[in-house]
């Protein structure tokens, strides 16, 4: 089995716990508009087969200390769910801690045969990074081309399973900050049962210069990097009790 | 036997029974500190008004261009100025290289020239007598050096295929024992000198005549040291008494050496664990507060940091800044498996604090895994503060080099008092590779006579045609051009330290050095992960030579994509692997002047700017005239997979092949440590 990975990074210490040898896939359903990998979005990316890429993961395995390990991101890791299963697969076997870092869009809990392939891979994964966009179906469909059923779901399914779940939420001034969002979304959490933490990624612009590298239209120009208190305030509401 | 009042309290041992043993004093008589920082005393009043005076010197001298005074008449000895000082009453301890701050001395052993050069690009004129003298009379290192050279060794030299030589500078980079002096006072040390001196019997060799000579200057330096504590008042005759007379004398020894050597490091040692042992004595005692303790070391490192030498503008490029590499080796491990970590290891940390950063003394920590939790923190703390703690691993050094070993310049480590070296700048093998391919010429340099491509090697087969470049081919030529420049290379090394020690000799600092000393032949590499890229970039894409009018490659096409060095890749990070092992082979081969032991160092800190500037366009695709990397670094912007796999291809180069030290800069934001404290 092969994936089409985009680019690896062996000192990812901002995707779940500890030193984490970071693996990007290629390719994303959404189109988030501050999204700062928009090179990863499409075809391309370079072919590595399941053996290929453990080989390199264990080659950091002294790194990973108690807490590290691997983490697949993107794009969106899981329009490969079976070549992430395979690998994590493999390296469970090795005693890597695995996470995956995905807003949970490749999710349908109508159809058994996504069920079953998300099971397996629940089955070989430490972690989940889930990344709820927008708590409003029809702000999400706007912010990032779809609605977030498919995300909530996914959250359900994982609380269900006793996955444990890190969420995140990107801050973007006056499209995710705002207090109501923030509580809604505060609100959908103390209904799973597996969150363990909340992370406010706030809204950088980094990644502009991939845009005009791509010859792509950017579509935040007009807007900044939240402000700290926008920030601090984003975590109260969100982090909960655990605020302090 | 406890024959002076300096040691009452010591455990005796080996270190006082006839011999000269600093290391058996230590461990004997250290104290390890498993604590935490919280005992450390802030700066006093008198600590901060002498450290405003030397800010406000500071200043002035750089309002002043760089430099405030300097001496055009006066030769440095260690007698020949008075007492300096810059607040006599508030000093406790004393000392500085002229009769005043900031006033820069006159070294001109090394080279008249050079003294001279750097006097005018300031304003300032060499007195006419002195430079009669050092022209007509007396023959400096340099000019023994140029008076041997040989024509292809000067045409290497300024085509910069070996670059940095110290040929006209002072070679720096020994570390006296300094300790020594605290110890056991300078009296004993020149009776063991005399002693030395009288086993030397038997055939007079030129050898043994020289190390005669060598030790009979040794002794006239430690009067003259002797002497040079008396003009402050202070004798330094016999082993210090409190924690202050050791700081003092063992400041006495350092301070003589920079009056002595203006030499491209002037590193200190390891000797916080020793200090400390005479400051825990005196807190014991009862006779001083920790307070005390701290101002001896804020004031010893104040005068640490205002070493100044006078040197050339070309000569700060080289080295980016004015550094004097004042290195201080803390911490470490005991081959016992004790800690070397004190209570002074912090207060000379704690500096950084009361005085503010600083880059010199170079403070560099000999890091273990297990060094104390608390002093790792520490450690810590102070870096993020301040960004002015250097690490180095002391599990990697200590199974060769033992417990008592220090850093001279930035990586060299030599066991002090026991081990010197004659150090050897660096050979540039980016370039060797485009002399491979040209036949030994030149790609930038012109004869001055014929106007053509300057040829530096013998004339070796070049590369012919247009073709892609073949690598078995380009390998076999770069074989070749290695064992020429290794050859070149040790030889001129072999000629410039001869005539250094005949003219430029530290009698001083080897003074405090064993007479039957080590000596490490200390030849560097520069431009290796460049070479290492080019030869990939051949192997495994498609290089295009383009030639100029003069047929000489001076550019490259490149087709396709290729495994760069950086990215824990082994198809490229053998290649790099394979180049420092073969040329150290090569070096090894050679006869290396007084059985030094050849080592090698992959280090260039600032100097890779100045070599890039000198190398022409590479078939890795770097552009001519940019810089290499510096030590064993990636080229800038190739390492693609992240700082660890970055610092895996570092981390394969094998350290027994280049023993005098590698180096990797390596720089990261805080946020990209992660997102907590």
């Amino acid at each position: 089995m092969t994936g089409r990975i985009h680019s690896f990074e062996s000192f990812g210490t901002v995707d779940g716990p500890g030193i984490r040898f970071v693996v990007f896939l290629q390719g994303c359903p959404l189109r988030c508009k501050y999204c700062h990998n928009p090179d990863t979005w499409g075809k391309g990316g370079q072919e590595y087969s399941v053996e290929e890429v453990v080989n390199r993961v264990l080659r950091y395995k002294n790194y990973f200390g108690e807490k590290g390990g691997i983490t697949v991101s993107g794009g969106e890791p899981l329009l490969q769910i079976e070549f992430v299963t395979e690998l994590f697969t493999a390296l469970k076997a090795k005693g890597v801690h695995t996470c995956v870092d995905t807003s949970g869009v490749t999710f349908d809990e109508n159809n058994a045969d996504s069920v079953e392939k998300h099971k397996k891979l629940l089955a070989v994964t430490d972690l989940f990074l889930l990344d709820i966009k927008h708590i409003d179906d029809k702000a999400c469909k706007e912010l990032t081309g779809q609605g977030n059923g498919k995300t909530l779901a996914f959250a359900k399914f994982l609380s269900e399973n006793g996955k444990v779940i890190w969420i995140r939420q990107v801050l973007v001034p006056n499209i995710t900050d705002d207090d109501e969002s923030l509580k809604r979304t505060r609100a959908f959490l103390d209904t799973l049962k597996t969150v363990e933490r909340v992370e406010v990624l706030p809204y950088h612009t980094l990644g502009v210069v991939k845009y005009e590298k791509l010859g792509l239209e950017y579509p935040l120009k007009e807007v900044e990097p939240p402000k700290k208190e926008r920030v601090q305030n984003a975590k109260r509401i969100l982090f909960g009790e655990n605020y302090d | 036997m406890m024959q002076y009042k300096g040691w009452e309290g010591f455990v005796p041992g080996k270190w006082c029974d006839d011999e000269v043993n600093v290391r058996d004093f230590i461990q004997r008589n250290y104290t390890p500190y498993e604590g935490d920082a919280s005992f450390l005393a802030p700066a006093t009043d008198a600590t901060k008004k002498l450290w405003q005076i030397v800010c406000d010197l500071t200043k002035k001298e750089l309002a002043n261009g760089g430099v405030l005074n300097a001496d055009t008449k006066i030769i440095s000895t260690l007698t020949s100025h008075g007492a300096g000082y810059l607040d006599k009453d508030l000093e406790k301890i004393v000392g500085l290289q002229t009769d005043e701050p900031f006033k820069r001395a006159l070294q001109p052993f090394g080279g008249i020239r050079m003294s001279e050069g750097a006097l005018e690009m300031y304003g300032y004129k060499l007195d006419e007598n002195v430079k009669e003298i050092f022209t007509k009379y007396r023959k400096t290192h340099n000019e023994g050096v140029f008076d041997v050279y040989t024509p292809e060794m000067r045409a290497a030299r300024s085509a910069h295929i070996l670059t940095g030589l110290p040929d006209a500078y002072g070679r720096g980079r020994i570390i006296g024992d300094y300790r020594r002096v605290a110890l056991y006072g300078v009296d004993y040390l020149i009776q063991k000198k005399e002693e030395d001196k009288l086993a030397m019997s038997g055939d007079m060799t030129p050898d043994k005549v020289r190390n005669r000579e060598e030790v009979a200057d040794q002794v006239k330096a430690l009067k003259a040291l002797k002497q040079m504590a008396a003009i402050y008042g202070c004798d330094i005759s016999k082993p210090a008494e409190t924690a202050q007379q050791a700081i003092q004398a063992l400041y006495f020894g350092y301070l003589a050496a920079v009056k002595d050597q203006n030499g491209a490091a002037m590193s200190i040692g390891r000797n916080t664990t020793f200090l400390d042992i005479y400051i825990q004595r005196d807190l014991e005692k009862g006779i001083i507060t920790e307070e005390q303790a701290q101002e001896f070391i804020d004031h010893f490192v104040m005068k640490l940091r205002i070493v100044k030498f006078m040197r050339t503008k070309e000569y700060n490029e080289l080295f980016s800044g004015d550094p004097t590499w004042v290195t201080e080796s803390i911490g470490g491990m005991g081959v016992d498996g004790r800690s070397l970590v004190t209570k002074t290891s912090f207060r000379i940390l704690h500096t950084l604090d009361n005085l503010g950063p600083a880059p010199e003394p170079n403070l560099t920590v000999l890091w273990s895994k297990r060094l104390p939790v608390a002093f790792k923190r520490y450690c810590a703390d102070i870096s993020i503060r301040t960004s002015s703690i250097q690490y180095e691993s002391d599990d990697l050094m200590r199974p060769e080099m033992g417990d008592d070993y220090a850093i001279a310049c930035c990586v060299s480590c030599m066991q002090v008092g026991k081990d010197m070296q004659f150090f050897g700048a660096r050979a540039n093998l980016a370039k060797c590779l485009l002399y491979a391919i040209n036949g030994g010429k030149d790609e930038l340099m012109k004869d001055k006579v014929t106007g053509k491509p300057m040829q530096v090697s013998p004339e070796f087969m070049p590369i012919f045609g247009n073709d892609a470049l073949n690598y078995e081919e380009v390998i076999a030529k770069f074989d070749n051009m290695m064992t020429w420049l290794a050859d070149l290379y040790v030889n001129t090394l072999n000629l410039i330290h001869y005539m250094h020690d005949k003219y430029s000799y530290e009698a001083l600092e080897m003074a405090l050095h064993d007479t039957k000393v080590r000596r490490f032949f200390a030849t560097g590499i520069a431009g290796l992960s460049c070479a290492a890229d080019s030869l990939s970039a051949i192997k495994y894409a498609k290089v295009y030579p383009i030639r100029n009018e003069d047929g000489i490659v001076v550019d490259y096409r490149i087709e396709g994509e290729y495994p760069k060095y950086g990215n824990n890749d082994d198809r490229a990070d053998e290649i790099a692997v394979w180049i420092l092992k073969t040329f150290m082979k090569k070096v090894k081969s050679h006869y290396t002047y007084r059985d030094s032991v050849p080592t090698t160092s992959i280090l260039t800190i600032t100097s890779n700017v100045v070599y890039g500037k000198k190398t022409g366009n590479t078939p890795d695709g770097r552009r001519g005239g940019t810089p290499l990397a510096p030590g064993a670094n990636p080229m800038h912007g190739r390492d693609c997979n992240g700082a660890l796999a970055s610092l895996e291809s570092v981390a394969k180069l094998p350290y027994e092949y280049s023993r005098d030290g590698i180096s990797n800069t390596f720089s990261i934001t805080p946020q990209s440590l992660g997102k907590e404290d």
